[in-house]
């Protein structure tokens, strides 16, 4: 992008595009929803810790939806609280993300068949950007789907929402 | 302490005809069924005998026996008619370090049991539980619905052995 690589001796202006800039700022500071459903949420929770440190990536958990730019679907999401991570996804202001993290919210994951109580997937009620695999995905695997979503966002234009 | 045998004839001297069998050939502690209507009375003198005092209910699940015909109803899927839900108790002394599992069995087709929330307050949500699973009516119980699935969950009950899951629930599709 090269906002930065010329430094500041160069003179008090830099050159780039809207597009670039409100994108830069938009992946640089995500937002997370603070909200955990199941085992996922533990491992959510160790990413945000000091060892992996989700702070770098300028993730922090925010306590409401209308303040938060992502929303981490951490776990199994039952027919019951679908409803509700619905209406929470419809709170949040545009423009806004979710990680699908881990494979019971991917797809119903050991649920799938006898899971009497369990959506089938969260995309069967949002739209999600990232799906990370895993039960649970480790904590890199999740710094490794924000960083995808990092890289969706860099590439977003200012007609189309995402590309 | 005393051992299930024991406690069996205690209670069959206090209730007589609704203190039903002591089943012995469980791999478990031996079972003792009481008739449904009379549970709360059942427990209520558990709880304050002398030589009992059952002050802790460990446990109450609810259970399918699936003992009844399987049928295939108009558009081929397997029900279940006949046969009995079963609930089970299992209660502990912390005074006199005994045990005893209690049983209850309910037609399938009109279960209903007293309720024990009253005797132990473990029971108010177990019996939720059972409920909200089996759909066995605990009766008198102070606040009886669902505890686990949507308050409007209208399928039926999950854990019934001839259950079958909606093809949507408000507007999500269920299965796979």
């Amino acid at each position: 992008m090269g906002l930065l690589d010329k430094e500041f001796s160069d003179g008090n202006i830099v050159i780039t595009k809207v597009e670039d800039l409100f994108n830069w700022a938009r992946l640089s500071s995500i937002w997370q929803l603070g909200f955990g459903l199941a085992c996922c949420a533990i491992e959510m929770m160790a990413t945000s810790a000091s060892h992996y440190d989700f702070d770098r990536f300028g993730v922090i958990p925010r306590n409401t939806p209308r303040q938060a730019d992502a929303i981490i679907i951490s776990g199994t999401v039952t027919l019951k609280m679908a409803i509700r991570i619905k209406r929470l996804y419809e709170q949040m202001p545009d423009p806004k993300y979710i990680i699908s993290m881990g494979s019971c919210s991917n797809c119903g994951g050991p649920y799938w068949e006898h899971g009497y109580h369990v959506l089938k997937g969260v995309d069967r009620v949002i739209p999600v950007d990232v799906y990370v695999p895993g039960c649970p995905p480790r904590p890199e695997a999740l710094l490794e789907g924000l960083l995808k979503l990092q890289e969706k966002i860099r590439n977003e234009s200012l007609r189309t929402h995402s590309v | 302490m005393k051992n299930p045998e024991e406690i069996f004839e205690i209670l069959k001297k206090e209730f007589g005809e609704s203190i039903l069998a002591i089943d012995k050939d469980v791999p478990t502690e031996p079972i003792i069924a009481v008739d449904p209507m009379y549970i709360n009375k059942v427990g209520q003198f558990l709880r304050e005998h002398e030589e009992l005092k059952f002050d802790s209910l460990m446990v109450l699940s609810g259970v399918d026996d699936a003992n009844g015909t399987k049928i295939k109803d108009e558009d081929e899927t397997e029900v279940i008619s006949g046969g009995t839900l079963s609930v089970y108790y299992h209660l502990h002394s912390v005074y006199l370090k005994h045990k005893i599992t209690l049983k209850v069995s309910t037609p399938r087709d009109n279960p209903k049991a007293e309720s024990v929330e009253s005797i132990w307050k473990t029971a108010d949500w177990h019996e939720r539980e059972a409920y909200d699973m089996f759909g066995i009516i605990f009766l008198n119980h102070p606040d009886l619905r669902r505890i686990l699935m949507p308050y409007d969950w209208e399928a039926g009950y999950p854990l019934r052995k001839d259950y079958k899951n909606p093809e949507f629930y408000q507007g999500m599709k269920v299965p796979y």
